[in-house]
């Protein structure tokens, strides 16, 4: 018998096992389910499948009797639209930021600090100062976003472009490169596959951050329906959204992978830098 | 004597990391054509000489002079490079290494080539590619490449650039001793035909001999066993070994 860290579990085998986790947890809620509406068929908290069926239909299928609209739909492209606006901005400022800490001392010198001390801020804590300065409209949700994460992505690219290889750096002026094309041609795209990691670590707290503003002051999206159908305890509509979100972001990190992969080739091809 | 002024002159040269002396009064001439190694036990300041000639650290005391002028304290094109690792560019093809000197002097804004101008570098590359055996490889990315193969392709980048001097860091350091035995041959073919001038680095005093027209030897004269970092390295033997230095071709 094989040591157990040098156990691995053969292909149609781990399928299985991370299909199990799964399995395991739909069967525990619906006995729980059953359980509770054998005692007490008007329950609330743990609905049963039909319900959720009914629920799911009902948002996504049927319009809205009072505004005529496919809630589900509208609440999912409201949030996606904040979401991806805020990330697109956030990527783009924690690019450029983060390759000038790390790529030029004098820039580092000055605002390092700075961006770790802006890093540290809880975002939540100035959430009402954005809905006082930005309204409460659109923008305030999306500085949210972005004043949340794209710090942590500018120190994760600036980490990055000082693990450079001092080596190459030298390389490319001795190949006749300004700073501007050391930039351009070396640290740029040396720092462009860690940014499609650093915006798949921040993702959950991108929805983190989307679901507060929207909870606090919105009128759709996925964050406000689920903090609205809770007054009534709307289980039935609480959990499939959740479920959806979930989906949502596991396929936006899965595309961001793909993405990844399919642009960078050389980072997963076993480099070394 | 030679009366002509030299390619690389170091006059007097100190330098020290604190109480740490490297290097002291260090003298040495490189002639425009030779092919010097440079060798010494580890910590004798050879990596520290090739990076002020790179222009990565400046001396404390004394000054080199490339054709009488100061070096400019920053590593630019007159000055090739190949260290040991790290010396290609992970994210290009080899294709793209070798034209990346062309498209940064080529275009000082997009830092790319277009049309023509691109045909004619890729030609360029091309050629010095296939010169040290690495025409097959051109759309592979130095990741997919042995240690060899990355260190050839290192070659042809910095050529391509036309450094007035290049700078070997144990360039074959690396390297399994049948490859090392290969790439001797070709970076002596490369130094003829280009009419190059290197420096090389190298801790192999067979490989400086092998290799070199000239021999510097980096040594400590001054020891003091209470204190070791007190006195530092300088050049204990300059040898011309006999080989024939190419003649400059007429300018």
């Amino acid at each position: 018998m094989k040591r157990l860290i040098n156990l691995q579990p053969p292909r149609i085998c781990a399928v299985m096992l991370a299909l199990l986790p799964f399995v395991f947890a739909f069967f525990a809620y619906v006995s729980f389910s059953n359980e509770r509406l054998m005692a007490n068929p008007n329950d609330k908290l743990l609905p049963a499948m039909s319900s959720f069926g009914a629920a799911i239909e009902r948002m996504a299928l049927v319009p809205s009797k009072r505004s005529g609209e496919l809630l589900w739909w509208v609440d999912t492209a409201s949030s996606l639209r904040r979401l991806g606006t805020a990330v697109v901005i956030s990527s783009a400022i924690g690019l450029v930021v983060g390759i000038a800490l790390g790529a030029l001392p004098l820039v580092s010198a000055g605002m390092s600090p700075f961006v770790a001390s802006l890093s540290m801020i809880p975002p939540m804590a100035v959430l009402p100062i954005l809905f006082i300065v930005f309204g409460l409209g659109e923008l305030s949700k999306v500085v949210l976003i972005v004043f949340g994460i794209a710090p942590v992505i500018a120190r994760d690219i600036q980490g990055r472009v000082r693990e450079i290889p001092r080596e190459l750096i030298v390389k490319a002026q001795t190949l006749g490169a300004s700073t501007w094309l050391v930039i351009l041609r070396v640290v740029l795209p040396l720092a462009l596959p860690r940014l499609i990691d650093a915006v798949r670590l921040s993702l959950g707290a991108a929805w983190l951050f989307l679901i507060a503003a929207e909870a606090i002051a919105a009128t759709d999206g996925l964050g406000y329906r689920i903090f609205l159908v809770r007054r009534y305890l709307a289980m039935d509509v609480i959990l499939p959204y959740v479920l959806w979100i979930t989906v949502l972001a596991f396929t936006m990190d899965r595309l961001l992978r793909f993405l990844g992969r399919k642009a960078f080739p050389w980072h997963h091809a076993g480099a070394s830098v | 004597m030679n009366t002509q002024v030299p390619l690389i002159e170091a006059r007097n040269v100190w330098k020290q990391y604190g109480d740490n002396v490297v290097l002291e009064r260090l003298n040495l001439r490189i002639e425009e054509g030779e092919f010097c190694a440079v060798v010494g036990a580890s910590g004798c300041g050879k990596t520290t000489f090739l990076r002020m000639v790179l222009g990565e650290e400046p001396p404390d005391r004394g000054q080199i002079l490339l054709a009488g002028q100061p070096l400019r304290m920053e590593p630019d094109a007159e000055r090739g490079i190949v260290f040991q690792r790290y010396s290609v560019f992970p994210h290009l093809t080899v294709l793209g290494n070798v034209m990346l000197a062309r498209e940064l002097k080529g275009s000082k804004v997009l830092g790319r080539l277009f049309g023509a101008r691109r045909r004619a570098a890729q030609e360029e590359a091309l050629a010095l590619l296939s010169q040290v055996g690495l025409d097959n490889a051109q759309d592979r990315y130095p990741s997919e490449l042995s240690g060899g193969m990355q260190q050839r392709l290192a070659l042809a980048q910095s050529l391509i650039a036309r450094p007035r001097i290049l700078l070997l860091d144990e360039p074959f350091g690396a390297l399994d001793p049948g490859i090392r035995h290969d790439m001797h041959k070709l970076v002596t073919t490369l130094w003829r035909e280009h009419q190059l001038t290197i420096l090389m680095i190298t801790h192999d005093l067979k490989e400086g001999f092998a290799l070199g027209t000239r021999l510097f030897v980096f040594d400590k004269v001054r020891a003091d066993p209470q204190a070791p970092d007190a006195y530092g390295a300088r050049v204990t033997y300059d040898l011309p070994l006999n080989k024939s230095v190419p003649a400059l071709a007429p300018a």
